[in-house]
């Protein structure tokens, strides 16, 4: 079990050093390197690449933004293969709708309950 | 009469005096080197408004409502307000005139406002046209996050040359009655694009401008770095200050000992301000507090303000362009001891 | 005055070479330690619910990105997340707790301007393009699939 998270720190760790990396060397801004991420991770899964590297390090891959990309493409896949052509427009946002329609939901109440502080 | 000297350079013969100024800053700015100088520090930057930019809209009209107290001007008997801002339409400034009952020109030279405005008073008194104006401008750092940058909630990494908006407003009243200090002459900018198209990079888009204006003053009136106590300029923060002197170096114009930017004065390194505050409220805070001080006091006969401004929009980024500036510089002497 | 492209890019060159350096070991150790953490949160979650609910693994993988959301939404409107950012960068921006940073942060800055036009309108203004790529990515890589697998 330790090993697990020893695998998970350090393979989320390195995606966000990749990240990082991309930030300070390059003028990409971060959205740009987020595009990229979830684009990537899209890729290496549909290509097949990604999905040892979950099984490897589980929360290490899923939780940072290639793992989002990761979701939505085996959606996909998962959705062609339950629904045919159909699955080419449903599988990914039904695979990420839990964590989308949070992020819609929380930053709503959010925008109720709070309200930006003067920075520092 | 109206003189000109060289092709961009204004003198005042007629006699444009400083009578006041004043300076209203935020809580982060009363904590930096300057902050004992400033007429208010306010401890909330909200200032019991429902957002940003109408916090800014009162400092701006607080700044103005000070400096013609301050120089015994009745509100009925302002002859003009010359006043910009950062935000889009510059509201600050209009919004702030509303409360006054006298006549307003809104102009943009993004953080070269002070000096432009002061720049086109000193015509208007130096002609005869008005007996008393008032000159303001303002920033915000929030108002100007949210317009330009990120959400303030935002979890996002400045870079090394980042500077920190200033939130502050000052303004000063110029007058035909004679005072203690008064403008001499002044150079109008030209815009200048040496192709950066950083916008975490300001300092580096600006410096050329300012090398070039302040080039052309000396140019143009035949003077010397040498005679004055202080050349500043308003926001190029560490590494545009440096790059301006290296610029003017190449031109034959050694201003390292008595240059200083209001950006690297009004912000202690210990703050995390990076490269140092920017903002046309930086210029304005300091020059109309410390640097009007030190003239009415004599610590200081004669500086050359000279404060620069990006002329970029989020839109013109986006599109790939680089960043034209501006610089505007005003001659500004004190009291004969 | 607009410099000749030529000058643009000395000057260019010029600044590059005085520009101060960005501390790049630094930020990348920071962001490794504080993503590899925010990781390993996600990691905890989720055995926590395995072990505690009867769940399958998808349903315990959609309740923890739920949870990690959740977390992320509720630091951006205490106000920490954008300390955490500032000093983790791709730490905190990469993992998924970032994202929902990036879709809270707007929604609480752009209530000034009401809920329909400020935070309904603004909301994605940040997060919008992962959604418009990652979307046609994955929608892509299913069209692929697709044709991979009926016609050959």
């Amino acid at each position: 079990m330790i090993w697990m998270f020893i695998k998970v720190f350090i393979v989320g760790g390195l995606i966000c050093v990749i990240g990082q990396i991309l930030m300070d060397k390059t003028n990409i801004t971060p959205a740009r390197v987020l595009v990229g991420f979830v684009t990537l991770g899209a890729i290496l899964t549909g290509l097949g690449i990604y999905e040892p590297l979950v099984k490897f390090a589980g929360s290490g891959a899923t939780v940072p933004l290639l793992g989002f990309g990761y979701t939505l493409a085996k959606g996909a896949i998962e959705a062609v293969e339950r629904d045919g052509f159909l699955g080419v427009f449903t599988g990914g946002l039904t695979a990420t709708s839990a964590g989308i329609a949070a992020a819609i939901l929380f930053g709503f109440l959010n925008a109720v309950v709070f309200s930006s502080k003067t920075k520092n | 009469m109206a003189v000109r000297a060289g092709k961009q350079t204004f003198i005042f013969e007629n006699g444009v005096y400083y009578l006041s100024g004043a300076s209203i800053v935020g809580k982060k700015e009363g904590q930096g080197p300057l902050g004992m100088g400033f007429d208010t520090v306010l401890e909330d930057d909200l200032w019991e408004e429902d957002s940003y930019e109408k916090a800014e809209r009162k400092m701006f009209a607080q700044a103005l409502s000070k400096a013609a107290e301050k120089a015994k001007l009745e509100q009925n008997n302002i002859d003009l307000i010359i006043g910009g801002d950062l935000l889009n339409q510059i509201i600050s400034a209009s919004f702030a005139a509303r409360d006054f009952n006298a006549p307003f020109f809104g102009i943009y030279g993004a953080c070269s406002n002070m000096a432009q405005s002061l720049l086109l008073g000193s015509c208007l008194i130096n002609a005869g046209y008005c007996t008393n104006i008032l000159c303001a401008t303002s920033s915000h750092f929030s108002s100007a996050e949210r317009q330009y940058r990120y959400p303030l909630e935002f979890g996002n990494q400045r870079t090394p040359t980042a500077q920190w908006t200033v939130t502050g407003a000052g303004a000063a009243v110029l007058s035909c009655v004679k005072s203690g200090v008064h403008i001499t002459s002044a150079t109008v900018g030209k815009i200048i694009d040496m192709g950066i198209k950083d916008g975490n990079n300001m300092g580096a888009a600006m410096a050329p401008a300012a090398a070039d204006t302040l080039a052309a003053y000396f140019s143009d009136t035949g003077s010397k770095p040498e005679d004055f106590d202080l050349i500043v300029t308003g926001d190029l923060g560490l590494l545009g200050k440096d790059i301006a002197i290296e610029l003017l170096e190449k031109k034959g114009y050694d201003v390292r000992p008595r240059m200083n930017d209001c950006g690297c004065m009004i912000f202690d390194q210990s703050q995390d301000v990076h490269m140092g505050g920017s903002g046309c409220g930086c210029s304005a805070s300091v020059l109309n507090s410390h640097l009007f001080n030190s003239l009415t006091a004599g610590i200081y006969k004669k500086i050359l303000f000279a404060a620069t401004g990006a002329m970029l929009s989020p839109t013109s980024s986006l599109q790939g362009e680089s960043i034209p500036s501006i610089c505007h510089a005003i001659c500004i002497e004190g009291a004969k001891i | 005055m607009k410099a000749q492209p030529q000058k643009a890019q000395q000057y260019n060159a010029y600044v590059q070479a005085k520009m101060p350096k960005t501390r790049s070991l630094r930020n990348c150790l920071r962001a490794f330690w504080v993503g590899g953490l925010i990781c390993c949160i996600g990691q905890g979650i989720r055995e926590l619910l395995l072990y505690v609910f009867p769940l399958t693994e998808k349903a315990a993988g959609a309740y923890t990105s739920v949870i990690l959301v959740f977390l992320g939404t509720t630091l951006t409107g205490i106000g920490i997340y954008d300390r955490i950012g500032r000093y983790a960068g791709a730490g905190s921006i990469v993992p998924i707790t970032g994202f929902a940073n990036s879709v809270a942060s707007p929604a609480i800055e752009f209530k000034k301007e009401g809920f329909v036009l400020g935070v309904g309108a603004k909301m994605f203004i940040i997060a919008g393009p992962v959604l418009l790529y990652g979307t046609c990515a994955s929608s892509l890589v299913g069209l692929v699939y697709f044709i991979a697998t009926r016609w050959f």
